[in-house]
């Protein structure tokens, strides 16, 4: 067993300092951990070398799944044997990241017996990380979690992960129930999240309002946020409350509508609704005075990811609104339909976004059966070279007019 | 054996979140009045029906030992009937229905070294990704700098003086697993050197159609070298995406002499107000210098106060930049303006200013 720790002069240097230290957490599992103490090695060496340890991964994980399992081996596994092989799972989060104290134990008592006792908690895209275990550990890690109700998640060209906001859990501006909603499609989506069968990953990302605090509009490949069509619902009292209490309601908030369409005359709030843009300042920074309407479903956009590889995309609309209940059959037949398209004329690595760009937004459009609406643009092409597809021949009006009447 | 084999699961799904849901939640599920902050870190929901829940939220450095967790599982035994979750950001935060335990849990909190903040006008947790602590492809250290810029930044969690919310990220490489791409200020690893080939291994461990082809300037091409197929990289058309590293481990692009970190500021992911937006290069390069990479924390530090200095109330990073413009930013901002910051790939012309809207 780890009796000693391994010298580490330059880690030994985050022990100080106001914020949470990792490396702490590190020798804390470390203590009784074999794993652990190796990773303290090798990172220590990599801090004095300025250089990562880790080898690309490798293809390991449970039978049945193609997913949640990240290889991880060390170039220097005779110098660090417990780390040669260092695997992370990804465990399915429960929905807004809620838990018991029971629950976080029940993990934490599997990964102790398991893994190194280190993880993250939570990973980019949300799931609990295990990290670094060994490939005989996947298979009974798995089990022993799946025995106490926990699933792992997505990785490679799969469903990934979906994430959600804690939504009307414990938020007055949930424009739908974003946790049901994950729940529902992760349950729905099982087997694509766990056997890769797309050109590149997927993500769903659900939030309740445009605020967006799960970051869907950057980070989904479809981002689900909550919003209303008709007013915004006003209660002129509290409105005056938040005034009494020190609102500048000019500057700080009629002056930061992006939509200019908010008057205060001294006694009143009034909102030209029909010019509401949805974003979401008034309300939270008026927020007993002022609420989202009662008219709520979600807005859908499509496409956002990180750089790789054809650069960086923020989601675009695609569905201005969707009423989002149960058993939202309208939005996994939308959803089937996109897999459809992407899967049959993706390229290897291209996300959903880039296809988009690849084919143009109105093919795509016409491909899952969409309409084109001025809702999912900034503002029309400004330049003329637009790929018509069809052209007259001589003689053939005359049928085409006939048809027509 | 005397335990019988249990029957193997799979494709269950996550546990279904009602049974981690404290009962003042399932009460008062979708029928939230309106939230307050009562001070740093702590805020208060009060239902229609007048019922409350008190969340106190605190800092985490994310990885966690399962040491933590089970201090967190007690903390929230003792004061929350067990009840707790993560924020997006990697927060933890306990969920109470008595008001006279909040104090005792923030000072227990605070003696386990994990300070009480990141709501309304603050710096929240950063996210970030692994680093050297776990990726192939790392240009930098992602645990070390996140510690190294919040001990210095603390005081903007624990407090609520800032102008408006101040959203720090930080992805160790350009794939961004962090997704730093819309924050307020972005820390970005970044390789300077093209892939080296390793032609030995490349044949047994990569396609080498599907290597060319990963290419996003067309800079890999087929070669043969001692009769042996690979591939060679045209390095003046590099731009050290790594994606080609992704799709083949023989082409590394790590290298102690070249990696190090940018500086991206004004993205924001919120529709509040301005729409979401990309964040921007504000510093094209500083050299990795572990283990408390002082460099990268005062340029961080600068931004941050700057910012706060000259930002009017719930102005963002971005909104503030395009309010002034950027040639006040970089000259505020003591940042030299290079060619590095000009873009060069898809839509560059976007991105160049085309009015006369500019001041002196």
């Amino acid at each position: 067993m780890a009796d000693q720790l391994p010298n580490t002069p330059m880690l030994d240097e985050l022990e100080k300092g106001k914020w949470p230290s990792f490396v702490k957490e590190i020798k804390t599992a470390a203590a009784s951990n074999d794993m652990s103490k190796d990773l303290l090695g090798i990172l220590e060496k990599s801090y004095s070398e300025k250089i990562g340890h880790w080898k690309h991964g490798g293809i390991v994980g449970v039978l049945g799944y193609g997913g949640g399992v990240i290889g991880r081996y060390c170039d220097v596994p005779k110098e660090f044997p417990g780390v040669s092989h260092f695997h992370t799972m990804r465990v399915n989060m429960p929905a807004a990241w809620f838990y018991t104290s029971d629950a976080l134990r029940t993990i934490a008592d599997i990964w102790e017996k398991h893994g190194s006792g280190l993880t993250n908690m939570h990973g980019s895209t949300g799931d609990i990380i295990l990290l670094g275990t060994t490939t005989d550990e996947l298979e009974p890690t798995f089990q022993e979690l799946a025995q106490e109700g926990f699933d792992i998640g997505g990785s490679g060209s799969d469903l990934r992960t979906p994430s959600c906001c804690n939504g009307m859990a414990r938020c007055e501006w949930a424009c739908y129930d974003t946790m049901k909603a994950c729940y529902d499609l992760t349950m729905h989506f099982q087997d694509e999240l766990h056997r890769p069968a797309f050109p590149y990953k997927y993500k769903f990302k659900f939030a309740g309002c445009p605020n967006d605090c799960v970051a869907s509009i950057a980070r989904a490949d479809m981002s689900f946020i909550g919003v209303w069509r008709d007013e915004i619902q006003i209660d002129q009292e509290k409105v005056k409350e938040h005034i009494d209490k020190g609102v500048d309601i000019v500057n700080d908030v009629i002056l930061r509508c992006p939509g200019q369409c908010m008057k205060w005359d001294g006694k009143k709030l009034e909102i030209e609704d029909e010019y509401c843009r949805h974003c979401m300042h008034c309300i939270n920074v008026l927020n007993k005075g002022l609420k989202p309407g009662k008219d709520r479903g979600c807005m859908i956009l499509i496409g956002s990811k990180a750089p790789i590889v054809e650069g960086a995309q923020l989601s675009s609309v695609l569905v201005p609104f969707m009423k989002m209940e149960e058993p939202y059959d309208e939005l996994k037949d939308l959803v089937e339909r996109i897999w459809d398209i992407w899967c049959e004329e993706g390229k290897a690595r291209e996300r959903v976004g880039e296809f988009i760009q690849r084919v143009g937004l109105g093919n795509f459009l016409e491909a899952i059966e969409v309409e084109p609406l001025p809702e999912m643009i900034a503002h029309p092409r400004e330049n003329p070279y637009v790929f018509y597809e069809e052209y007259y021949e001589e003689g053939d009006d005359d049928d085409e007019e006939e048809e027509e009447e | 054996m005397a335990e019988a084999q249990k029957e193997r699961l799979t494709d269950i799904g996550p546990p279904h979140y009602q049974k981690f849901l404290p009962p003042v939640i399932k009460d008062n599920y979708g029928k939230w009045d309106y939230h307050e902050i009562l001070k740093p870190g702590v805020m208060v929901h009060v239902a229609e029906g007048g019922d409350k829940i008190f969340t106190v939220r605190a800092a985490s450095p994310r990885l966690v030992s399962i040491d933590k967790i089970r201090k967190y599982a007690d903390l929230a035994d003792k004061y929350c009937d067990g009840y707790l979750r993560f924020t997006s950001r990697n927060n933890v935060e306990f969920l109470l229905t008595d008001e006279s335990k909040v104090d005792p849990l923030v000072k227990d909190l605070e003696e386990l070294g994990h300070p009480v903040g990141g709501l309304g006008n603050a710096i929240s947790n950063i996210v970030h990704t692994q680093g050297w602590v776990h990726c192939h492809s790392a240009a930098t250290d992602a645990s070390g700098i996140v510690k190294c810029v919040m001990d210095e930044l603390s005081e903007y969690f624990t407090s609520m003086k800032l102008p408006g919310k101040l959203r720090i990220a930080l992805a160790c490489c350009l794939n961004m697993c962090g997704a730093v791409h819309c924050s307020d200020i972005a820390i970005l690893g970044i390789h300077r050197r093209p892939p080296k080939v390793f032609d030995d291994i490349l044949p047994k461990q990569c396609e080498i159609p599907s290597v060319v082809a990963s290419c996003p300037t067309a800079a890999i091409r087929p070669a043969s070298k001692d009769g042996k197929k690979t591939v060679e990289v045209i390095e003046e058309n590099c731009m050290f995406c790594a994606n080609c590293y992704t799709v083949c481990p023989a082409m590394p692009l790590n290298d102690p002499l070249n990696d190090g970190v940018s500086i991206w500021v004004g993205g924001k992911v919120s529709n509040a107000r301005h729409e979401p937006m990309f964040s921007k290069l504000a510093i094209p390069f500083i050299p990795n210098n572990p283990p408390r990479w002082p460099e990268v924390v005062d340029a961080v530090k600068n931004l941050v106060e700057l910012w706060a200095k000259n930002a009017r109330k719930y102005e963002r990073m971005g909104e503030w930049i395009e309010r002034i413009g950027w040639p006040k930013f970089f000259k505020m901002a003591g940042i030299e303006f290079e060619k590095e910051h000009i873009d060069d790939f898809k839509f560059a012309g976007l991105t160049y200013k085309r009015s006369t809207h500019i001041t002196y």
